[in-house]
């Protein structure tokens, strides 16, 4: 099967209001989310003012790929072939309270476009796809817990049928203060094997 | 006039979520969308979401927003004209 000739080129996590690239840690901030990941902003010199307009679950996913595809020289000038599965159990629902909250009230009803736009998960896919001209195949998943088999069979079969040739994969789950984010690239080089049982070890 | 201008910029600010801009780096005449303040299609929306909350108006015709919203200026003059609260 070709799908054992699969690496892990990088892994990145987001959580507890540390950032870690390939399990070493790179950034601890501190506080809320909202001063956490504005302070990991200014500290990578993201410099990419969309980004506060972003809700939080793609300020999480944003960051976590940015890092990411930063550290594998991913050009966000040049259009790269690289796919986008990401999964999470919260769906957008963080935001979906946002929204709800501005239409509960039909005597003060002001739905906000900048929130409702935000009302679906995969938006974050698309966030980072804007920055690294990523037009190829993505995919959001609802899942209980994070689902490394599912994950590696959907990625190892986006890769086998040539519909891209890296695969950006992963958890980023954002419910009111309680996040985390898990995201790695498949590639066919890397340090580490692409199987369940690695990303389980990763993870 | 003066108030309703400072109170737009600070508003637009913070509605807009615009993180390195302050109120005294909008003037009055720069454009609001393109190359002044960069503001995109959503950021229109919200505008005139601003307007009916916060001044009572309501755009029955949303192109009316292309001339209204062209900087603080004129979005200044129109709500001072046409302001229900």
């Amino acid at each position: 099967m070709m799908k054992d000739n699969y690496r892990i080129a990088s892994y990145c996590h987001i959580k507890n209001n540390e950032i870690s690239l390939n399990g070493a840690l790179i950034f601890k901030g501190e506080g809320p989310f909202k001063t956490f990941i504005k302070m990991a902003y200014q500290h990578f010199a993201v410099d990419y003012p969309k980004f506060f307009k972003m809700d939080n679950l793609s300020k999480l996913a944003f960051m976590a790929g940015d890092v990411l595809l930063k550290h594998e020289k991913v050009s966000p000038e040049q259009e790269e072939n690289i796919a986008i599965v990401f999964s999470n159990r919260a769906s957008s629902l963080d935001t979906d309270r946002k929204h709800q909250e501005s239409i509960q009230d039909v005597t003060a009803y002001y739905p906000s476009p900048a929130v409702f736009v935000y009302t679906l998960p995969n938006i974050c896919i698309g966030e980072i796809s804007i920055k690294y001209k990523l037009y190829s195949e993505n995919s959001f998943f609802i899942f209980d817990a994070f689902n490394p088999d599912y994950l590696f069979e959907y990625s190892s079969s986006i890769l086998d049928s040539g519909k891209a040739e890296k695969v950006l994969c992963g958890w980023v789950d954002f419910d009111e203060e309680n996040y985390e984010a898990f995201i790695y690239l498949v590639s066919r080089e890397g340090s580490f094997i692409h199987s369940t049982e690695e990303i389980k070890r990763l993870y | 006039m003066g108030d309703i201008k400072q109170e737009l910029k600070s508003k637009i600010i913070e509605q807009l979520n615009l993180e390195d801009v302050t109120v005294d780096e909008i003037a009055d005449n720069d454009p609001l969308f393109g190359d002044g303040l960069g503001l995109d299609s959503i950021d229109a929306l919200e505008l005139i979401v601003m307007l009916d909350k916060d001044y009572g108006i309501k755009l029955s015709d949303p192109k009316e927003g292309k001339k209204i919203f062209e900087s603080i200026e004129t979005m200044a003059n129109y709500i001072t004209a046409n302001k229900t609260k």
